[in-house]
């Protein structure tokens, strides 16, 4: 290649300053990843001891303990999928399949993306509002589960839309040519063509639900009580990050944060990977 | 048949509820909203709530002025952009069109745990590590100021940047680089003179959804930012939108409560216009 000799000088600072300017910007993004990472897990895992995962926090033997924390997670994970699911593979499957009017389905997905693009902060405080106020929920698992069933809707909706996409016509046609209703092409064609995009929506719910603070701080509240499923929905219990925040910012307490903080670190790492792995794997099985 | 048909018609039903369900949220938000946050306003006035400058919302002779945390809001999300949109684009050109497929994978890990990690634990870190340096680097008695918040912003705000960023870089027609090519630009001149202007609409929608997160973002800015209703200056302690109704929330009764609806009414306003803009620039993109 001889072609850089023939090039101006000064085309050649210009490519040299490009080059340059971008790889100092990927170097810093990636460093700032890996410090991160092994910042909070340097810091954090020393911390993470089987009193502090296995028990509440006890002012009488002076532990802090986040087992409430971690099934409280637990329990506005599962809660808010439960809910989440259903509606958004419904209102996917009536964008792709049923809808005929232009007009509602431009609706539907203006409707999505703006609910996309509202802080969590706001969906807290109508959370407040709506779910803990106005249906008396007070606060509670249910509350925070309700609202964060708001704020991922439409991870749900899109994932599952793009798979429905890839389910080919064809199926569909010969399902109908063999004489099977609408709704009996959707429960054997289309339902089991989208799984991957169900799953794919499901892992990101679950990595946005896990990291969510600021909608659960006025719809689920700070207590670290351990109930089971039933009293638990309905008494208020703060997530790990919630207590992160409150161990971190009001008590000051760095150690069971940090530890708090590793543990969040891991499973948004294997969050990642699971989902990258998910889609790669069923665009393997599609091929 | 008929009942056949019955059947069909009332799934059709169900499923063009679950489809207006997501409409029915924003209604229902933007409703909310309007409802709790007019009360305050009316009673201070408009003018009043948005432009004073004074923000004491306890005390005997309560004054409500906003314009603190509107300015340290609009400050610190184009401080966040100034910093973050360079790198993220930057990124985003190497990722797209120079990167070898492995380190492309292996940054796509990267950057879906940038995005992954919770704000608290940006927060955590922004408390311990960025604080205290900010501090010592510029002689200050307190690193929790406009500056340190900046800077988590923009780390925060890079994945949103740098992805749809690739996104649109991806979609120029390899036409038109194959003709800059042809006439003898080099690899690098042809993706920053050609590539990077035929993709500016599909960028700038990035940045917007970018400032949109930055607008948005409530506990990391909280835990970073020293959280005192000042007037912005970048190296003093400020308050955020978003922080003012997080900090104040769970003590808040009366009048004050009203401003706090208030205050979230118009950052609900705010991210309105950016959902208007990026609508603006996707559909341009489309095209």
């Amino acid at each position: 290649m001889n072609k850089s000799h023939s090039i101006s000088k000064k085309r050649k600072l210009y490519i040299y300053i490009m080059k340059a300017v971008m790889t100092v910007s990927v170097s810093l993004t990636v460093s700032l990843v890996a410090f991160l990472i092994v910042y909070v897990l340097y810091k954090g895992i020393p911390n993470v001891t089987w009193t502090l995962l296995g028990t509440e926090p006890s002012y009488l033997k002076g532990t802090v303990g986040i087992l409430p924390d971690i099934i409280n997670t637990v329990y506005l994970v599962f809660t808010t999928l439960i809910i989440v699911v259903p509606i958004g593979v419904g209102a996917a499957i009536y964008l792709n399949e049923y809808a005929s009017n232009k007009k509602i389905v431009k609706l539907i997905e203006y409707a999505s993306e703006t609910l996309s693009g509202i802080p969590s902060i706001i969906y807290g405080l109508v959370g407040m509002l709506v779910f803990s106020r106005y249906m008396g929920l007070q606060t509670s698992i249910l509350a925070g589960s309700l609202t964060l069933v708001i704020m991922n809707l439409p991870t749900i909706m899109r994932t599952t839309q793009e798979s429905l996409k890839t389910v080919p016509q064809s199926y569909r046609d010969g399902a109908f040519g063999l004489g099977a209703g609408k709704w009996r092409v959707i429960r054997t064609v289309v339902l089991p063509g989208c799984i991957d995009g169900v799953i794919t929506g499901c892992i990101l719910s679950i990595g946005r639900i896990i990291g969510e603070s600021a909608a659960l701080l006025f719809t689920a509240g700070f207590a670290h009580s351990i109930n089971n499923y039933i009293i638990g929905l309905s008494s208020p219990g703060a997530s790990l990050t919630v207590s992160l925040y409150v161990y971190a910012k009001e008590h000051g307490d760095f150690q069971v944060a940090f530890a708090i903080a590793s543990i969040l670190m891991i499973l948004a790492l294997c969050i990642n990977i699971a989902a990258i792995g998910v889609s790669g794997y069923y665009k393997k099985r599609r091929v | 048949m008929n009942r056949n048909k019955a059947l069909e018609k009332i799934i059709h039903g169900i499923f063009l509820f679950l489809g207006l369900i997501t409409v029915g949220f924003v209604i229902i938000i933007t409703v909310y909203l309007i409802m709790a946050g007019i009360p305050a306003i009316r009673q201070i006035g408009l003018i009043n709530f948005l432009t004073g400058t004074e923000w004491k919302s306890t005390g005997e002779h309560p004054s409500f002025g906003i314009l603190p945390f509107i300015l340290t809001s609009v400050y610190g999300t184009f401080g966040a952009i100034i910093a973050g949109v360079p790198i993220g684009i930057f990124t985003a050109v190497y990722l797209s069109k120079m990167a070898p497929k492995r380190v492309k994978s292996f940054m796509e890990i990267v950057i879906g745990l940038l995005a992954g990690i919770p704000s608290v634990v940006y927060g955590l870190v922004g408390m311990l590590v960025l604080v205290p340096a900010v501090k010592t680097i510029f002689h200050l008695s307190d690193g929790a100021s406009l500056f340190s918040a900046m800077v988590v912003l923009a780390i925060m705000i890079l994945p949103s940047i740098i992805k749809v960023s690739i996104s649109a870089l991806e979609a120029v027609p390899k036409e038109y680089e194959d003709g800059s090519l042809a006439l003898g630009a080099t690899p690098v001149e042809t993706y920053f003179k050609i590539s990077v202007p035929a993709a500016k609409s599909g960028i700038a929608a990035s940045v917007v959804l970018g400032a949109g997160r930055a607008l948005g973002e409530a506990m990391a800015v909280m835990m970073v930012s020293g959280n005192v209703a000042n007037m912005p200056s970048i190296f003093q302690s400020v308050r955020f939108l978003t922080t003012a109704v997080a900090s104040e929330m769970s003590y808040s009764s009366g009048m004050q409560r009203q401003a706090l609806f208030s205050i979230a009414l118009v950052l609900f306003v705010f991210i309105m216009i950016i959902n208007v803009l990026l609508n603006f620039f996707f559909k341009r993109e489309r095209k």
